[in-house]
């Protein structure tokens, strides 16, 4: 009877979380692979659900998204708004500013460059190069203001800006749609609700010299551009002052006062930025692809953005890279809906299923799992 | 000289063969531990010794991979602190786990299961208050915490260890936040506990303190135990090098040098703090070059506040700052920065680095702006890199490569870090906030002699600092702030500690016969 057991040593063997110093550096890839392995599974018991072999549904989407020429072009030509929205959301989320509105800065880059396309092109007559250049700028202005509008309120004012971008998006799409619906309807339009097609001459053009993919296929100078913007964002991030001065501020607020570099106005200059590349996002879907401004313009690209940016880890050749799976899965969404009567919202439900389980997959970073 | 393995009744703690490690350290590698009944037993040892890890397997916070732990010769497994405090076990943490919008009574009977569910603040109360007159621990058991000083917030914590019945205490650090006077009168209730049969760990670097004391002294270096010993069989110097390995020199050379030209001059400030309540209040001195001005003081007493108004990270609501004769009351911290002024921040994770960055980057923090290390727009990494090599040199940050992120670093070579960028700018003042704190004796003595170093070439340097010992030892003069007001100054050389402990305790002393401290021209 010496030794006397402690009151709790028949306590069961429980998990506990053991914060980690290090980190070996596979895991960092290890983790969210693995995540998104989970999530899929987790996809599959939905699936099963509505009576068809899971197996057969992702097989037949991965066929849909990747497995033809029409299908990959299709994959980046849903990939391209992804792309510039997911660029626009890591840079504003790398200093640890949370906006939640490149949807609504999309519309409005869409709306601006619109405006430009159908009346200012017409009116002043202009070579079709300068419009679409100047498309191009009204999307950017349109896009960069509607960022700075959380950008200023926070900086100055201290207001959440996860609120005020998230509403600002139902505003944008409210105020573009008075357009389409009213203002700027097409009269010939037999009724839809959109505005007349813009002129073929201002339509970004085609990349029809990529190889092996199909003749007529959709993808556009966008992809041109994003990559182009990706390159831009990883060099000012990390080779000028400025992106120097934005990583420490995201890093460490406390730390950047304390240099005196300025954090209000590099709140605002990075939310407009944000919001100019979701901006740009709009102007491609818009004359690459809708050719018009038009209702449904956008499925929600700038809320998969944010899934992109966080997937991509805020890195601009991630982001590029995540977008074309996302663009896939869009696109693996519609197949489903004809081929397996399997309905479309899986898509969404697997997007879901990734952010959840790569979000949660993140503590495993920080924390390791121990039984005691 | 190592302690019997016969349970003798004395032993209230024994800890055996205790081994427990975190990625890339053992943190206790094989640490036998005794404590007696009645003693207080000091547990020495520099940063990362691994003293606060073996008393948190102690107190249930971690469970050890290898070894046992006997109370009372009883074996006991802890898988939280409620199982060490039903044991008997009870920590006082150096911070304090206190809710300060609740009162002294409902802080102690915070988390107990006793009551059940209706509250019964009458008895508490009254255990509270015999607990407080029979270990002298004066407390008003109806105060609000945010209503008490640091001192009485650190009875609270002691009394909530014994109010759950604790035998055993551990203290970690529990004077770094004391005036002397407070610290002499936590060391007479720590005696009498002792004497009512309690056993107390006093977890400490502070060679002067556990000589004061502690009976026994257990010294770990490196996570492992390098002795236990009676404390009158050694003495201070003995005892240095027991912790650190190799002789320690407790003094260091401070030659004399005549001050220069004025580098700062402040002149009747008033700052408010972050609840916009008055922090300073009418604060005036002047720094020279050559010269290291101390502030002594119990934290909280507007030092921070202090340090951030001359940074330009906090608003000045009153009076006026002069660097070099110019006013830079209203000045931005870029500018301040650009003009020469160094701060060793008192947060060095929080405010000093930015721990996910590398340690070049961490480097240019306050010279990224200017040539060469940028040109135009663009940052030349190149550059950076060189110069970075050639810092770590220069200020042995032992780090694997560059691009170590500064979390990494241990405390004493992120201090390394942050003077070597703050340095190398070659600054006419230095605002440095306690630049020792959590270092170990060797680090330490090299930040110091860095400071005495920049003095001598010439630098006004504001010394910061709640280790008193650390500002009779560097500075030229000291002056003693106590809510938000000088209380008085005294020359660094032979100063009284007594008396600055009183001015600590809020005695004005100003007025009588010095001269520099000029209060009269503030409403110039």
């Amino acid at each position: 009877m010496t030794p006397t057991p402690s009151s709790s040593s028949h306590r069961l063997p429980r998990l506990s979380l053991e914060r980690r110093l290090t980190s070996p550096w596979w895991l960092s890839w290890v983790i969210p692979i693995a995540s998104v392995a989970l999530a899929l599974l987790a996809g599959a018991l939905i699936i099963a659900s509505q009576g068809v072999n899971p197996w057969e549904a992702y097989r037949a989407m991965f066929e849909g998204a990747f497995g033809t020429g029409y299908g990959v072009a299709e994959t980046l030509v849903k990939a391209i708004p992804l792309m510039l929205a997911g660029l626009g959301v890591s840079v504003a989320f790398r200093m640890k500013l949370w906006n939640i509105g490149a949807e609504g800065q999309l519309w409005m880059g869409a709306w601006a460059a619109a405006g430009v396309g159908l009346f200012l092109y017409p009116a002043w007559n202009l070579p079709p190069w300068l419009a679409i250049l100047l498309m191009m700028a009204a999307a950017v202005v349109a896009g960069g203001l509607w960022g700075a509008i959380p950008g200023v309120l926070k900086g100055v004012l201290q207001v959440n800006e996860i609120i005020t971008s998230l509403m600002l998006n139902y505003v944008a799409i409210s105020w573009v749609l008075y357009f389409v619906d009213i203002l700027w309807r097409d009269p010939g339009g037999l009724g839809f609700p959109n505005t007349a097609p813009l002129d073929k001459a201002i339509w970004l053009p085609k990349l029809t010299w990529i190889p092996f993919l199909p003749k007529g296929h959709r993808v556009h100078a966008g992809l041109l551009i994003a990559i182009l913007a990706a390159v831009f964002i990883w060099f000012l991030l990390n080779r000028t002052k400025w992106g120097y001065e934005v990583r420490v501020i995201g890093e460490n607020p406390e730390a950047a006062r304390h240099a005196g570099m300025p954090i209000v106005r590099n709140i605002i200059l990075v939310m407009i930025l944000s919001g100019a590349l979701a901006g740009l996002a709009g102007m491609a879907e818009m004359a690459g692809v809708a050719h018009r401004l038009q209702r449904g313009l956008s499925p929600g690209y700038g809320y998969t953005a944010i899934i992109v940016a966080w997937l991509a880890k805020l890195n601009p050749f991630g982001v590029l890279l995540v977008a074309v799976l996302f663009g896939g899965l869009l696109v693996a969404g519609d197949q489903i809906q004809l081929t397996m009567n399997l309905p479309r919202s899986i898509s969404d439900i697997l997007q879901g299923l990734i952010l959840f389980f790569v979000l949660g997959g993140e503590i495993f970073g920080r924390y390791r799992l121990r039984l005691r | 000289m190592n302690t019997p393995t016969a349970r003798q009744p004395d032993i209230a703690v024994e800890m055996r063969d205790i081994v427990k490690r975190f990625p890339g350290v053992v943190a206790n590698d094989h640490v036998t531990f005794i404590a007696l009944r009645g003693e207080i037993h000091a547990l020495l040892g520099e940063n990362g010794a691994g003293k606060s890890t073996l008393m948190n397997v102690l107190s249930g916070l971690y469970t050890p991979e290898e070894g046992e732990i006997f109370i009372n010769g009883e074996k006991v497994v802890f898988h939280s602190p409620r199982d060490a405090i039903a044991a008997g076990v009870g920590m006082v943490h150096q911070h304090f786990r206190l809710v300060p919008t609740l009162t002294v009574i409902e802080n102690v009977i915070l988390g107990l299961d006793d009551p059940k569910f209706r509250l019964k603040l009458e008895g508490a109360r009254a255990k509270i208050q015999s607990l407080s007159e029979q270990y002298g621990l004066k407390i008003d058991p109806d105060a609000f915490i945010w209503q008490l000083s640091v001192g009485e917030q650190q009875r609270v914590e002691i009394i909530k260890a014994l109010y759950r019945g604790a035998q055993i205490l551990i203290l970690d650090e529990p004077t770094a936040v004391l005036t002397p006077q407070e610290t002499e009168e936590l060391f007479r209730t720590l005696r009498s506990m002792a004497e009512k049969g309690h056993t107390i760990i006093f977890i400490s670097h502070k060679l002067d303190e556990v000589m004061a004391i502690a009976d026994r002294v257990t010294v770990l270096r490196q996570g492992k135990v390098v002795a236990t010993v009676a404390i009158d069989e050694v003495n201070k110097e003995k005892l240095a090098e027991m912790m650190v390995g190799r002789p320690v020199i407790f003094r260091i050379e401070k030659p004399e040098i005549e001050p220069g030209e004025e580098v700062l001059r402040v002149e009747d400030l008033h700052v408010r703090n972050d609840k916009g309540l008055p922090a300073l209040q009418g604060v005036s001195f002047v720094v020279r070059e050559h010269e290291i001005v101390g502030v002594a003081g119990v934290s909280g007493n507007g030092q921070t506040e202090l340090a951030e108004a001359l940074y330009g990270l906090r608003p000045v609501e009153k009076g006026r700052i002069f660097l070099y004769g110019r006013d830079i009351t209203q000045a931005s911290t870029r500018d301040i920065i650009r003009e020469g002024v160094a701060q060793i921040p008192e947060d060095r994770h929080r405010e000093g680095s930015v721990g996910n960055m590398g340690i070049s980057e961490n480097l240019i923090m306050k010279h990224y702006r200017r040539s060469p290390v940028s040109r135009g727009p663009l940052i030349d990494w190149g550059y950076v890199r060189d110069f970075a090599r050639k810092l770590v040199k220069r200020f042995n940050i032992a780090a694997p490569s560059i691009h170590t992120k500064a979390r990494l670093l241990s405390g004493g070579n992120l201090q390394k870090l942050i003077l070597a960028r703050e340095l190398s700018s070659e600054p006419g003042l230095i605002i440095a906030m306690h630049p020792t704190q959590g270092l170990d004796v060797g680090a330490t003595e090299s930040v110091r002699k860095q400071l005495l170093e920049e003095r001598e070439k010439g630098a006004g340097i504001l010394l910061i600092s709640e280790d008193l010992d650390e500002v009779m030892q560097l500075s030229d003069r000291i002056l003693v702030i106590y809510e938000g007001q000088i209380m008085g100054e005294t020359p660094g050389e032979g100063a009284d500690r007594n008396e600055i402990g009183l001015m600590m305790a809020g005695e004005n002393r100003s007025g009588t016969g010095d001269t520099s401290l000029q209060r009269n021209t503030s409403n110039a």
